[in-house]
């Protein structure tokens, strides 16, 4: 097979793009999320039904949006509603991925997007939760996407935007969130990662074409969970760059 | 009910739902008159100096843009806002308007994080920062839709957004299971832009709808602007497609364009050069300062911003949506 050459971004985008099943829901961020379902929809998933924050569901990707209001998720859609629908839809269990990114993640998938610092004293004032504490509460399963560094992935983040498994097994539910939701899988530049059945621990899955584990490790600010047997992940294929550079990104906003 | 955790956060703006019961009958003229005015009046005669104010839907997507511009122009000051917003809460941060902020999103989405909101937050301009999700502040407006004053959600749970709100967890007085309480939130001033309204405040919006069915009717005022303004006898040909009925409206503004740089769905595309405008001149103060004389305080009105704009560019627009 040919290898091309690709950046970190059109890996992730791939990896995450490969998890999206076809005739499933799954609830877009703004980013890699919508490159990775425009892509889904162009390859293995042409019936993934995309559903926007503001309203759009069942949007067929032909343009990559830019905001989650925009009128690109609701293209050639299904239904276009507004907020209260969508997320209460989510709410009755009718979603079953969520795609999210986030400045910093912890070992039981907890998301910061608020601040850097202290809340009241903050070093960084981030943009906060927009929708994505009502994805991470609401959806089945969250998949998240980041870069992969020591500043990103750390042993705790300095603010829970969003809830992962929280302190450990059972804490979401002694919270009060829905039974049988959390974080599934975590796409990063060097390696596809997933949350241990008991501990809730983040867990090493996959490495990505070129990495070892060591630099998963020596990038991971908390001790990783890793397996005996290591699968490594498929590098994007020819067919999979082409259409992510020729159609889905073709202004090159995020590539 | 058992009250299990309370966000610490500062509610804002309490909910009086008596009073806006009170509101309604007393300031809301049920019968048909003519609301039309200019931005100007608009908001001269319906904002002041510490209202709590909303916008739908936001920056670049259907806002009231227009508005926003004005709000700056007439210096309202000491605002509490509660805040998903892209470019219009943007101007009002780096404008010094804002003193109180229910917060869920402010960004430059694709671009990024908000200058302008990292320096009115961390050089503590604005006082106060009560974190919520965006579902919660639209279930919030949906509470005072309905005139209770609180709604039972699942979302915020756990988390510190959470904590640093003004939400409660009680047990459920049916289950036992622990829910968020959200308090309702009524708004001094709320604005929306729509495709259509009749000279009575009869609104129509294409696309999605955002929420701006609950912000309408959370509002104790609503502005609304409009691209344009059509006869009642074509809001009676399709009623099914009002939104926003008259009652809940004290100003309607015609404002073609009134989303610039934004978009507007079905009619024009968003100005992604001055959209990258903004992200480039919001990440310094001085620069921030230059496109605030340029586009709003160097114009006396949106008609003027309009003609700055140029009408080439603005057909442009239109343009690459009708061919599509």
């Amino acid at each position: 097979m040919e290898t091309s050459a690709y950046n970190p971004t059109e890996l992730m985008i791939c990896i995450a793009s490969r998890l999206m099943e076809d005739g499933t829901t799954a609830f877009i961020g703004t980013g890699i999320p919508m490159l990775a379902a425009s892509l889904a929809q162009k390859m293995h998933a042409p019936n993934l039904i995309p559903i926007f924050e503001f309203g759009g569901t069942g949007a067929i990707l032909e343009r990559l949006p830019l905001a989650v209001g925009e009128q690109r998720t609701f293209n050639k859609a299904l239904a276009a509603s507004g907020i209260c629908d969508i997320v209460e839809t989510a709410q009755r269990g009718f979603i079953e991925y969520g795609f999210l990114g986030g400045a910093q993640i912890d070992p039981y998938g907890n998301l910061n997007s608020t601040v850097i610092g202290d809340h009241d004293h903050p070093k960084v004032r981030l943009p906060g939760s927009g929708g994505a504490n009502d994805v991470g509460s609401h959806c089945w399963q969250t998949i998240i996407i980041m870069r992969h560094d020591r500043r990103r992935f750390v042993p705790q983040v300095d603010f829970i935007t969003t809830p992962g498994y929280l302190t450990g097994p059972g804490a979401r539910e002694e919270a009060g969130l829905a039974p049988g939701t959390g974080p599934y899988r975590v796409v990063s530049n060097l390696a596809l990662l997933g949350f241990h059945e008991e501990s809730k621990r983040m867990t090493l899955l996959a490495v990505h074409p070129g990495v070892t584990v060591e630099q998963v490790v020596e990038n991971t600010g908390f001790e990783l969970i890793i397996p005996d047997h290591m699968e490594a992940n498929e590098p994007p294929t020819p067919e999979e760059l082409r259409i992510l550079r020729e159609e889905v990104d073709k202004e090159r906003l995020y590539i | 009910m058992e009250v299990v955790e309370s966000g610490r956060g500062e509610l804002i703006q309490p909910p009086d739902i008596d009073g806006f019961r009170e509101w309604n009958r007393q300031n809301k003229p049920k019968a048909l008159v003519n609301k039309v005015m200019t931005e100007q009046e608009a908001i001269a005669r319906f904002v002041h100096d510490g209202d709590y104010i909303g916008t739908e839907l936001y920056g670049t997507v259907r806002c009231p843009m227009s508005l926003a511009r004005e709000l700056v122009r007439q210096g309202k000051k000491g605002l509490r806002i509660a805040g998903q917003g892209v470019l219009e809460l943007d101007l009002w941060l780096a404008a010094g308007l804002v003193k109180k902020l229910d917060i869920t999103y402010i960004g430059l989405e694709v671009y990024g994080i908000s200058p302008s909101l990292r320096r009115a937050v961390e050089s503590g301009q604005v006082e106060t920062t009560v974190e919520w999700s965006n579902a919660a502040i639209a279930w919030r407006f949906k509470a005072a839709a309905m005139g209770v004053p609180f709604i039972p959600v699942r979302s915020m749970l756990g988390s510190d957004t959470f904590n640093y709100s003004a939400a409660k967890v009680v047990r459920c007085p049916f289950t036992g299971q622990k829910v968020c309480l959200l308090p309702a939130l009524i708004l001094d001033v709320g604005m929306i832009h729509v495709h259509r309204a009749d000279i009575y405040g009869n609104a129509q919006i294409e696309g999605i709808s955002g929420f701006a069915f609950e912000l309408s009717r959370a509002s104790k005022r609503l502005i609304i602007s409009t691209e344009e303004i059509i006869p009642t006898e074509e809001i009676r040909r399709y009623p099914d497609r009002t939104i926003i009925p008259y009652y809940l409206v004290d100003a309607v503004v015609e404002a073609p364009f009134g989303s610039h740089p934004g978009e507007m769905v079905y009619l024009y595309e968003r100005d992604e050069e001055l959209i990258k405008e903004w992200v480039e001149m919001s990440k310094e103060p001085e620069t921030t300062q230059e496109y605030l004389d340029r586009y709003v305080y160097g114009v006396k009105s949106h008609a003027e911003y309009l003609e700055l704009i140029g009408k080439e560019r603005l057909a442009h627009l239109k343009d690459i949506v009708a061919r599509r």
